[in-house]
This record gives C-alpha cells, structure tokens and sequence, in this order.
C-alpha cells in the first residue's frame, strides 16, 4: 500500500518566526495520490466519525475522479466551511480515527489512516478559489422571517449561512469589534489564515446576512426586546468564552494569563505587531504553558513565536500532568509546536506560583505526579506524588486549562435555564432552548467541543426554525 | 461612533483632562450610573474602559471625561468634533446598587471625581444625604464641582498643593466626617491609594464601602480574565463582576502591581508616539 502523502510545511525553524500559515494544501496530485489510497469501503466507518456526516467516501471518490467540483459540492451538503474545517478538525479523533486503516483500540487515527482533513481542505480551497457557491434556495415564504444569531463564531456563521440560504433575513450581533469569534481570537493565523475566515464571512455578506459589530446581546439589546423588534426566532452562539483558572497561589500575579487573555492580545488585537498596533502583550524568557489541549500548543507556539521575533532564547515548555499519550490535543499540534521547539513537562501537576519583588511571576512549583485508574474521561487519572516537589523558572505563564460558558447573557437572562456546568439546556432535537423561538449551538452547550460539532448542532438549529416557522 | 463636543475642562502644566461627547444611541439609552463602555479610538487601538459620565438619550449621546496618561488617552485626546471612534461598545459592568442608603459620602480623586458624578446624582434621587469630597493636584486640576455641588448637600475639596480648599488628602476629610457622624456608604473612585484608604476608614467606622475598580481589561465582557481582581480572598473580573465591589476585601497591592504590568510597554510607545512631541 502506498504511503500516506504528508501535506507540505513551512520549515520549522523559519517559521517560529512569524504568523504565516504553516501547513500547506495539497497539490492537485498530492490530493490525487492521497484519494487513490482511500478502499472506498463497502461500509465506510469514517462517515461514522464525522459529527456532522459528511459523505467522505463520496467526496473522495470525486476527488479521485478529478471532479472537484462534485467533491466540494458533496461536503457542503454537510458542512459550510470545508476549508476552514480541514485546517481545524481534529480528524484523528473523528473521522481519521474511525478509518478502517486506523489499528484497533488506538486512542486516535494511525499515520496510515487517510489524510481525509487534508483531503477536504484540498475540495474547500478548490470551491473557493472556483467560486463555488452553493446556490441559495431563497424560497418566497421564508423571506419574511427575520433571525438575530447572537455571536459570530462557529455556530453562528454556520447558523446564518443555513438560514440565509433559505432566503431568511439574518442580522448577526458580535460583541467584539471584529467577526469570527473563536476563529479569529482564539485559533491562531498560522492554524487558520485569516483569508479564509474573511473569505467566508464575506460569502455570508453576499448572502444578505447583515453583522452588527460592537453588539452585546443582554446588555446592549436584551432578548425581549429582540423579540419586540419583529425577530421570530433568536440563535445563541454565545460560545465557552469564560476562562477556568486553577485556583492556585500566586496565580494573579503578573505575568500570568489565561490563554484566553493571551490569545486574544496576540490573535485579535495583533499585539505581536507592538507598537504598531497599540495593544501589549508581555514576552518571558522561560515561558510555561499548563495544560494539553489545542488551546494550551497554540498559545505555547504564539509564546515561542513572540519570543523568537524580539530575539529571545526559545524557551516554552508545555506543563501537563499526564503524559503525551493522554494529551487531548491533535496530534499535528503537538508534533508542529515539538518541532518549532517547545519543550514538554509531563506527569507534572503546578502546585503555587513564585514572586519577585515587582510581584511578576518567578517561578512555578509543581509536583510530581503518576498515572492512576481511568477517570470518567477515560484517561488515566493523574495522581501528585507527596514531597514529590520541583520548581521551574518561569517569568511568563499561560494557563489554558479550559474554558466555561460564556455568562454575558445567561446572567441577564434567568429565564434560560442552564445545567450544573451553566452550559444551556435545549431540547437536543431542536436545540430550542427553555425560552420559545431561542434556539442554541455550539460551546453553549454541552461545553468545550469542536468548530465541526458547533456548526452541526446550529445546523440543527437552523433546521428547527424553518420547520417551526 | 462620531464625535459632537469636546472640551478640555482641566488644562495644568501639559496635563488636560477631556470631555467628549459621542453619538452612541444604544448606549445612551441603556447605561445606569456606575456603567462604562470599552471603546477603541482606530483600529490599531487598544480596547479601554471608561466611565459613562452623562448621558442623553433624547438626543442619543453619551459623555466620557479622561485624563491624558498614556498612548490611548492621548490619542483620544487628539481627535476633535467630528471625528468617529473606531468602536464603542456597552454598557458594561454592573450599574452601582442605587437604593436610599441614608447618608452617603462619596469621594472622587483627580479623574474620578467624573465618575462619581452620575453615582451622586442617582444617589441623590434616590434621596440619599450626599456628602461630595473631591480631591485633586492642584486648582486647576479639579474638575465638574459646579455640577457635584448641585448633585450633593455638602461639598468638600482637598488639592495636594493647597491651592484650592484645603491642603491634604480625601481621605483626612473622609476620617474626620465619619468621626464625626454616622454614614451610611462611602463610594470612592480615583488612584489606588486613595480608594484603598476610604475603604479602610469605612471598615474603622463599620460603614459600607464600595469602589470603583480601574482593572486593565481587554474585550470586558468577560472572557480573558485580564481584569481580574482578589475580593475577600475570591477571584473575581472587574468588568463582569464589577466594577464596583466591597472595598473593604479588595487585595490592594496586588491590583496595583497588576496596572502596572505594561509600564515599560506604554514608555516604549509613547516615546515613538508623536504626539508625545
């Protein structure tokens, strides 16, 4: 069997020196040699893998038939942004994982598993560049319907695009100055370029979609009074925006961020480009990162990217307190950021922080831990070793230990009512939420997941509220 | 955000506070007394909090008052009549807990004694006894006493320099009047110092005390955790949470060591700048 074709990068050591994207789509015979390799299974299981049930086997079957076109078209049935999604899915835990070609009981996909991520950012990018819009299916009866979708992230985008296409009129608030939620402050260019985000926003634009920047639904304009203005139906995509901390001492002191602070500093506010744009964001010489998620390798490589552009040694050392193989990171992420030069401290568990006098961060005690019983995530559970105690130099530290539901309008809002994680309760068929005509997708409920799984559920959503209209 | 008035209401040895007006109807028809709104002066500016220090929302304006430190409110201080902001957005934060708390005695240093102004006058109307002590550098530095001394019953000033009202501090004022009489609530804005002290002489006199906290913050709605701040030993964010809060379990020190994080970041770009020329 042939080997897997591995998308080209930029090189390692140039490219911790600035923001551009790193990986690079495949060419048309990279896509071609990657899609011949696909067994066009007679019961694919990566279809099974995907949360929003792309037809993965048919669109590679396209893509070996050179009809690109079809390809594309075969993934938009499903979902609005393939080039954005093949650069940001976590294939190797969903679909990827699920090929026949990954072995059995692996925690995530084998090198031999399909580059199907690859594969569909090669079809997006194709339909892009092409111009290849869906065309909208704007039906007469719809046309009277107005929508507000709360939020521009993920969900959002995907819930306005739905509607919009249906021929609805869709106003979409966004509380930051720019669009994009998530994708613009969290995920970093170098993952994601910002063509592409802007590309699809654009497309939503020339949809008829209209976003209001600058716009805080429950302080700005609440619910009701959306409702009173002639909105039939209302779509939260509030996202996971409120940053957890781990409620250590000394974790107030300079220097310590959450990487929810130091992503948007970097990715929304361009602090990178200090003076030029007027927003700082301070720079260490031995950076720490606590955590093992995707936040916690993109604020690592932002950190080693800040410190390589002001001509500092490279120094950022991811802390996780189990091991790599529990990391719950894509595995491209933590072999990208290894490369560039992070430096990994597993088994690991912080125990307080260190002062200097000016009251920055100087170094961070942890403590030694080992790998237990399986816990309810069904990873091993990370046991600290008592007097196990070490100390790292640390005069920077980015906590990215997760992240909980946005409360900027739930707090306003007590009629929605929200489970014991403050994430919103809807009706999982329709994703209504307990206030009629307020439908909600994405990390508002159901907590941190994915940019695939946000837009299936205001998929969902969007389908909900034309049935009901 | 286009600008319709600016005046420079305190002008001293090359510091001017500002006041400037916006058309900003949304806000001007939301915000209550102790609200604030982050605004961006061009799309390369950093996102600040200011207070809403008036509003209007017949004509659908809102009023910010600033004094010019740093880059940011330097350069808001250099757009004139006429020119927009890049982006506003509010109200934020928690409006001040206006109810009939009795006797009131509110305490403004420098620029904030603007931010007590609208806390007064809703405290007022509420049908509170005001007690108004403003302090400041110097004569020329104080700001709005016309418009405190209609908002309050009684008005004190301090300038550091003497050259106005009395030589001193705020809070020496703010000790004698609590020892002298019972209060109610003391409500303090201004540098870290002063707000620290009159909460610490409302704990010595058991009188509730709140402050508005001045925390850095990025997008202030909630999602960074830049601003946060330890209240009786809790984490808590400024601009959800806040701005006002207990100032007797407010931890000081570390507030003023987290404002000052940037320091040698805003000395940087203010040198560049030339409109520190």
């Amino acid at each position: 069997m042939k080997r897997p074709v591995k998308a080209k990068e930029l090189d390692a050591g140039s490219r911790a020196g600035n923001f551009e994207e790193v990986v690079s789509g495949y060419s048309e015979e990279e896509a071609l040699t990657e899609a011949s390799r696909c067994l066009q299974c007679k019961e694919p299981l990566c279809i099974s893998g995907c949360p929003v049930g792309i037809d993965i086997k048919k669109f590679i079957y396209h893509i070996t038939r050179k009809d690109y076109r079809q390809a594309y078209f075969t993934i938009r049935e499903k979902n609005n942004f393939p080039s954005i999604c093949g650069r940001v899915c976590p294939a190797e835990y969903q679909c990827r994982k699920a090929c026949v070609l990954t072995k059995k009981g692996s925690p995530f996909a084998s090198e031999q598993a399909i580059n199907i991520h690859f594969l569909e950012r090669f079809a997006g990018d194709y339909g892009k560049n092409n111009n290849l819009d869906i065309p909208a299916q704007q039906e007469a009866r719809f046309s009277n319907l107005r929508v507000a979708v709360v939020g521009s992230g993920p969900a959002g985008l995907c819930c306005a695009g739905e509607l919009a296409r249906w021929g609805v009129k869709v106003d979409v608030f966004e509380s930051l100055h720019k669009t994009g939620g998530v994708l613009r402050y969290g995920i970093p260019p170098f993952r994601l370029s910002r063509d592409i985000l802007d590309f699809e926003i654009n497309y939503l634009k020339r949809l008829g979609v209209n976003f209001t920047t600058n716009f805080l639904v429950g302080k700005t304009r609440t619910i009701k009074e959306l409702f009173d203005e002639g909105y039939s139906g209302i779509f939260l995509g509030l996202g996971a925006g409120v940053p957890s901390f781990l409620g250590l001492k000394g974790e107030n002191l300079c220097n310590i961020y959450s990487a929810n602070e130091f992503l948007t500093r970097v990715n929304l506010m361009s602090a990178y480009k200090f003076p030029e744009f007027h927003t700082p964001v301070n720079i260490g010489k031995n950076v720490l990162v606590i955590g093992g998620g995707n936040t916690a390798m993109d604020a690592a490589r932002v950190a080693l990217r800040l410190q390589k552009i002001h001509g500092f040694k490279l120094n950022t050392t991811v802390i996780y307190r189990r091991t790599e193989i529990e990391m719950p990171a894509r595995r491209m992420e933590i072999e990208h950021a290894r490369q560039e030069g992070v430096n990994f401290e597993f088994l690991a568990q912080p125990k307080e922080f260190a002062e200097d006098k000016q009251g920055f961060v100087s170094k961070l005690v942890c403590l030694k831990s080992e790998l237990g019983e399986p816990d309810s995530s069904g990873r091993r559970r990370p046991i600290p070793i008592e007097g196990s105690d070490f100390e790292l130099a640390c005069d920077l530290c980015v906590i990215a230990a997760g992240l909980k539901a946005n409360q900027s309008l739930i707090s306003t809002t007590p009629e929605l009512k929200t489970d014991k994680y403050s994430d919103l309760i809807v009706d999982p068929e329709t994703m209504e939420s307990s206030i009629k005509g307020v439908y909600a997708g994405g990390d508002i409920v159901g907590g941190e997941g994915t940019v695939i799984e946000a837009m299936g559920m205001a998929k969902k959503a969007a389908c909900a509220m034309i049935d009901n209209s | 955000m286009r600008i319709i008035s600016k005046e420079v209401i305190a002008l001293c040895a090359g510091t001017r506070i500002v006041k400037i007006s916006l058309v900003a109807p949304e806000l001007s028809r939301k915000v209550q007394a102790g609200q604030f709104a982050v605004i961006m002066v061009d799309e390369k500016g950093e996102r600040v909090p200011l207070t809403i220090v008036e509003s209007d929302s017949a004509a659908g304006n809102v009023t910010l008052i600033f004094q010019e430190a740093g880059l940011t409110t330097k350069f808001l201080g250099s757009l004139n009549t006429g020119d927009n902001l890049y982006a506003v957005l509010g109200p934020l934060g928690h409006p001040t807990q206006i109810k009939n708390y009795g006797k009131a005695i509110l305490v403004g240093g420098g620029v904030g004694i603007a931010e007590i102004l609208p806390v007064a006058r809703a405290l007022k109307k509420a049908g509170n006894h005001i007690t108004s002590i403003l302090g400041a550098k110097n004569k020329c530095l104080l700001i709005l006493e016309d418009e405190l001394k209609d908002a309050s019953d009684l008005i004190y000033v301090a300038t550091d320099d003497g050259s106005y009202g009395r030589k001193g501090l705020t809070t020496d004022i703010l000790s004698e009047l609590l020892n002298k009489d019972k209060y109610d609530l003391v409500y303090s804005v201004g540098p870290i110092p002063m707000m620290r002290k009159a909460a610490e002489a409302a704990g010595e006199y058991n009188t509730d005390s709140l402050v508005s906290l001045n925390a850095l913050m990025v997008d202030a709605t909630g999602m960074c955790g830049c601003c946060r701040v330890s209240v009786f030993g809790k984490v808590r964010f400024s601009c959800v949470d806040g701005p006002d809060f207990d100032g007797r379990g407010v931890d000081w020190e570390e507030l003023g060591k987290r404002n000052k994080m940037y320091n040698e970041q805003e000395k940087h770009i203010c040198k560049l700048s030339p409109l520190f020329k």
